[in-house]
């Protein structure tokens, strides 16, 4: 059975089902407008650990377990973890691991990896490769800071147009049978670079990667944006937001009523992110934390996830390169 | 614009998007970071010229002032920089806590307090410099550079 669609898409023979999600965000999420909806919230961004790495991969680590036990499968049934984050050699992924002792794939798709850890574990299971399947992944606010930017406590101003990196974890239990929202479609996109330099326009940058994967989508599997009660983008933030939408107008389709980004969803205006959240956590709390639940509960009944990345590296930036980026869309459907 | 043709090698739509995207991306305030930048700038300097008049009351000549002004205020800012103080206030005052010297140790003490994890030698001793480091080095060419022309010159 073909379950390939069109150029770059995937319609699931047997779709797999989300039978639990966990989160753990830092205190600054904690106190953002969905700080009610997330498993735990840290009292600050480091905890008992030594390093904001380690307390990644304590993060990382936990919300794995926890979405674990919520369905009491033990740790030894898992077949694969699908997992990533933002630091170099994916640091806090790779040291979470050490203790969770499972078979792993190390994924990197900078902040799209939620997206894209769901999208290859449907496939897995789908493809009958295995029972089940944990996605998962985390940023850290001054983890990443520290390797993308500057030290923390250097005194410079933000552009408005910055996002802020969300310290945040977020993990799915993929089942290949079984109750729960499932994963019917999924599009797997393609780099874009729209030729965005400055790495404070990660928005920007992004947005034509979404457009594509989005527009793809709705050629491939001839599934209008009405289709979906909503479609959320990963971490475009506000410019993004705005930008994605254009193009897509542009292209003749309209999604101005239904579409939202999950780095506008976090932060409190007077928590003054700048242009939103962004981070592999930022897709990835809003969809554990937020929306998985609204879909377990029959509140919305389909959305599409586009997980965006913004592909560069701290030495491309350096070189005055730009930024290619990356789109990959789930469909859940409750 | 069919089928992802929005690559980047087509450098028309680049050039187009680059322009959709400066109508569209948020303005910084000037007239409030000038503002800011002026008036923290401007207190960090009274603070300066207070604690040099101090030390010129205690009897010292006004020239051999300067150096433990200098050294007071770079201990200032290391203080606030390490108590978690300095990067608040340079997010709103910009280049008015920049530019002072209280500025310049920030930018060493932030790095430093970073990469203490990485240990004393590879950590703090490489990264210490990693914002200031330019700084000086092109503060010391430009100021061989302009001596040397002096010394042509006379």
């Amino acid at each position: 059975m073909n379950k390939k669609h069109g150029k770059q898409s995937i319609i699931f023979g047997v779709p797999p089902a989300i039978a639990s999600t966990a989160t753990i965000v830092g205190p600054m999420e904690g106190e953002g407008l969905l700080g009610s909806y997330f498993d735990k919230v840290m009292e600050d961004n480091i905890g008992e650990h030594s390093s904001w790495e380690k307390c990644e991969s304590y993060m990382l680590e936990w919300v794995i377990n926890t979405a674990l036990n919520k369905t009491n499968v033990a740790a030894s049934d898992v077949d694969y973890i699908l997992a990533g984050d933002l630091l170099n050699q994916l640091m806090a992924t790779h040291f979470a691991m050490r203790n969770i002792n499972r078979p792993f794939i190390g994924i990197y798709g900078a902040c799209s990896t939620m997206a894209k850890s769901m999208l290859l574990g449907s496939i897995l299971l789908d493809g009958g490769f295995g029972e089940k399947v944990v996605a998962a992944c985390s940023s850290h606010h001054d983890a990443a800071e520290r390797q993308y930017r500057f030290p923390t406590e250097l005194g410079v101003q933000r552009p408005p147009m910055a996002q802020w990196t969300v310290t945040g974890a977020g993990a799915v239990l993929l089942t290949a049978t079984g109750d729960g929202p499932k994963i019917t479609a999924a599009t797997v996109g393609k780099i874009v670079d729209a030729g965005i330099k400055d790495p404070n326009a990660m928005g920007p940058a992004m947005a034509p990667a979404a457009a594509d994967t989005l527009w793809q989508h709705i050629q491939d599997t001839g599934r209008q944006p009405a289709y979906y009660d909503m479609i959320y983008t990963g971490d475009l933030g506000a410019v993004g937001k705005q930008l994605l939408i254009q193009l897509i107008q542009e292209k003749g389709i309209d999604i101005s009523a239904n579409y939202e980004d999950c780095g506008c969803m976090i932060y409190r205006e007077e928590q003054d992110p700048h242009s939103g959240a962004s981070g592999c956590g930022s897709s990835a709390v809003v969809m554990c934390g937020y929306l998985y639940p609204r879909l377990l509960a029959g509140k919305i009944k389909r959305i599409l996830l586009i997980g965006t990345g913004s592909l560069h590296s701290q030495t491309s930036y350096q070189q005055k390169e730009s930024i290619p980026c990356i789109a990959h869309a789930v469909a859940v459907e409750g | 614009m069919q089928d992802g043709s929005q690559s980047g090698n087509n450098e028309f739509w680049t050039q187009q998007y680059q322009q959709k995207v400066d109508k569209i991306k948020p303005k910084p305030p000037i007239a409030k970071n000038l503002f800011w930048a002026f008036v923290v700038g401007g207190l960090i300097c009274v603070l300066g010229q207070g604690i040099q008049d101090w030390f010129v009351c205690l009897g010292m000549a006004k020239k051999d002032a300067a150096a433990p002004t200098s050294a007071v205020m770079i201990f200032l800012g290391a203080f606030f920089t390490g108590i978690g103080v300095y990067d608040e206030l340079g997010r709103r005052a910009g280049a008015g806590s920049i530019v002072p010297i209280t500025g310049f140790a920030n930018s060493i003490v932030a790095p430093a307090m970073e990469f203490k994890r990485e240990g004393y030698v590879f950590g703090i001793g490489a990264k210490m410099f990693v914002i200031a480091g330019p700084v000086i080095v092109y503060g010391t060419v430009t100021a061989v550079t302009v001596g040397f022309i002096y010394w042509m010159l006379h």
